[in-house]
């Protein structure tokens, strides 16, 4: 009887898990159905889920249009770039935080955070006049150190979480091996910590392709990522939702994938230290 | 010998850099919309002519207005053109922002373009922009449920007529609207439709003296009349309708009319894209007999900031992309309807351009808007669904969104305007008026 009941909770629960899931999916599936629209089938009242004539024409136009290869490539190094230099700076200070803590560290953290709180939007012409002085506008570099910025609270909080998990006396035993501060971190704390690291820096890489503040307000020509290559093809006077589909679903693409190949390691590092 | 290679090669390489060096590169900033992403099509036809690249960067609308205000004020140089409107330019042209557009050649032909537009593209006297199209607005009607309702459209109907016969065209059953209208928020949404309607009841944003007047019994009456016909007739939730929406509703049968931006007359007659494409008629837009109607007049303009490195290679684009030879281009290349229209005063006096339905519409509509005097009582500012001042699209932003609670049924009328008019006296006053 137990058995029967826990067989039926579990069927419940995964039914609901897959619900949940699909809900949250739907508005990326409703997308990418509607990239393969004509304008007309887009706009559609009853809206036409599967049984429409399927072209690609829209992908050719926006091919045809833009080069998605430049704003790609401008995406990987802006997001890759951002990442790298967040979690350079961010181990050592979150190993500082999580090992040596001081009377202050967590107000620091706090403080930290508190940096997220602030609208974008009040810092924009700070920013711009910086970077105008330091020859920094829509270039590549200008964007990986603003990103980097923007996302480094994150990245230290979710070291620090992680690294606060693993028992700070293998540290000790390694420093009485005669380990330097130096091997502490590259060779014990970081293999202890890998599953959260990488789940760090794929959350901060998806943040940061995602990012469409700095990067449309920063960048013209030479670093716009894809967040600019989809504006363009968003309009308030005409109709083009079939368009702006198909770049959408082209921008958002590579980190669809890179998140369905890597969402074993993001749950484990999501989830790391959550059971005890 | 491998020495005297490396030299050639160097030398190669340092002469293929200065000539890249030398190559000239404009960037534009623009809207996303057809007239402007076809223009992008023929850039390599300039391009061929003068030597000059160009790099456009398209942005939507609303990103592309704070994009290019904050390189603008900060100077950053980032583009050499600029897509602006009516609303920017006179404010930005006082300021001393743009390179005034003097020294057109004379096959340029300034005095072809339309006054309305150069007006409202001029400071004192000064053309700081050249349009590359221009639009009012006018009523868009489904020719087979005006017949239906028995009732004929005017030339130029009051706004008695349009309540009338949304109230015979409305068929809930078959989900047909008698009227569709924007309600959105925002200043070039929903409050660019109720400020050009408001005009034609009488009513106007600020008073000589910049006093504002939402405490007048001419914003009731226009709110009022808004809100009674768009209940009776309009479509569910049109509080959150802008154009876009209200556009797919006309393309799919279930408005009986729309008052919108005139540039909407080529989507709707588009039988690829709009289902009801040959039965659209047009008219003038709505007045209630005292003088003023209620349709706008707006253009995408293309400016030059000052401070550009390239000035001249600037100038010589937009004199190519707003010429009547650029009008010939895409007439011979993709027809007369789809032409850049409301920029010049010939493309309106060619009988070929005569032919396509929309275009007498579009001209009249566009005559008839008088931004230097646009509302019944006499105001201080220049504009016709916005005030030409720089605290315009902060305050009406705001403005608007009390209208549209009013749509949604959020407060009254009467609630709507108090809160209006304290906001506006509150922000004017700070801002020294």
């Amino acid at each position: 009887m137990a058995r029967a009941v826990t067989s039926r909770r579990k069927t419940l629960n995964t039914a609901l898990a897959w619900a949940v899931g699909l809900l949250i999916f739907f508005p990326i599936l409703w997308t990418i159905l509607t990239s393969f629209k004509t304008e007309a089938q887009a706009i559609a009242s009853p809206p036409l889920f599967l049984n429409f004539d399927w072209t690609l024409e829209n992908y050719a136009i926006v091919q045809e249009r833009s080069d998605y290869m430049r704003f790609l490539w401008n995406s990987v190094i802006i997001a890759g770039g951002s990442t790298i230099l967040g979690v350079i700076i961010a181990v050592p200070a979150a190993w500082a935080m999580a090992f040596v803590p001081s009377k202050r560290t967590k107000d620091i953290l706090l403080w930290m955070l508190s940096t997220k709180m602030l609208p974008a939007v009040g810092v924009l012409y700070p920013i711009y006049l910086l970077f105008i002085q330091l020859g920094l506008l829509d270039t590549r570099g200008g964007l990986v150190v603003v990103l980097m910025l923007i996302n480094l609270p994150i990245i230290v909080w979710m070291l620090y979480t992680y690294f606060r998990e693993i028992p700070g006396e293998i540290l000790e035993a390694a420093r009485m091996d005669g380990a330097t501060l130096k091997e502490e971190i590259l060779y014990v704390l970081t293999p202890m910590a890998v599953p959260g690291i990488a789940s760090t820096v794929l959350l901060n890489f998806i943040l940061a392709w995602n990012e469409a503040f700095w990067t449309l307000n920063l960048t013209a020509v030479d670093a716009a990522p894809l967040t600019a290559f989809i504006a363009s093809y968003s309009s308030p006077e005409g109709l083009f939702f079939a368009k702006l589909s198909a770049a959408s679903t082209m921008a958002i693409a590579p980190i669809l994938i890179l998140g369905w190949f890597s969402q074993k390691q993001l749950v484990r590092g999501l989830t790391f230290g959550a059971v005890k | 010998m491998y020495l005297k290679n490396a030299l050639r090669a160097a030398t190669a390489l340092t002469f293929v850099a200065t000539a890249a060096a030398q190559a000239q590169t404009i960037t534009i900033a623009t809207v996303n919309n057809g007239d402007m992403i076809r223009m992008q099509g023929y850039t390599d036809n300039f391009t061929e002519a003068t030597g000059i690249d160009v790099e456009w960067v398209t942005l939507e609308e609303n990103v592309l207005r704070q994009r290019v205000t904050t390189d603008i004020t900060t100077k950053g140089g980032q583009f050499d053109i600029m897509t602006i409107g009516m609303y920017e330019t006179p404010i930005w042209g006082a300021n001393g922002w743009l390179v005034p557009l003097d020294g057109m050649s004379e096959e340029y032909d300034v005095g072809d373009i339309l006054p309305a537009m150069s007006g409202g593209l001029s400071h004192d006297g000064t053309l700081y922009a050249a349009p590359f199209y221009g639009e009012s607005s006018m009523i868009m009607y489904r020719t087979d449920l005006m017949e239906k309702a028995g009732m004929e459209m005017p030339d130029a109907p009051s706004w008695q007529f349009i309540k009338e016969a949304a109230a015979a065209m409305t068929d809930r059953d078959a989900d047909i609207n008698g009227i569709c209208l924007r309600g959105k928020a925002g200043w070039g949404e929903g409050g660019a439709f109720i400020t050009a309607m408001s005009n034609s009841f009488g009513a106007r944003w600020f008073d000589e003296d910049w006093k504002p007047q939402f405490d007048q019994p001419e914003w009731k009456d226009t709110l009022n009349f808004y809100v009674e016909m768009m209940t009776e007739s309009g479509p569910a939730g049109y509080a959150t309708n802008g154009f876009n929406e209200n556009l797919s509703l006309f393309q799919q049968g279930k408005c009986g009319m729309w008052i919108d931006a005139t540039v909407a007359a080529s989507f709707v007659t588009n039988p690829t894209d709009s289902t009801v494409a040959d039965q659209v008629g047009f008219a003038l837009a709505p007045d209630t007999g005292l003088g003023k109607r209620s349709n706008w007049l707006w253009a995408w303009a293309l400016a030059v900031p000052a401070g550009t490195q390239q000035e001249d290679a600037a100038k010589q684009f937009i004199e190519w992309a707003t010429s009547k030879d650029y009008i010939e281009l895409v007439a011979e290349n993709e027809g007369w309807a789809n032409v850049p229209p409301g920029a010049r005063t010939s493309l309106y006096e060619n009988p070929e351009y005569q032919k396509v339905p929309f275009a007498q519409m579009t001209l009249d509509s566009i005559l008839s808007a008088d931004p230097n005097n646009p509302t019944v009582k006499p105001v201080p500012y220049v504009g016709i669904q916005f005030a030409a001042i720089p605290e315009f699209a902060g305050i009406a932003t705001q403005v608007s969104q009390e209208f549209s609670a009013v749509y949604a049924g959020q407060q009254t009328v009467d609630e709507a305007l108090a809160k209006a008019q304290a906001f506006t006296e509150e922000e004017m006053e700070a801002a020294g008026y």
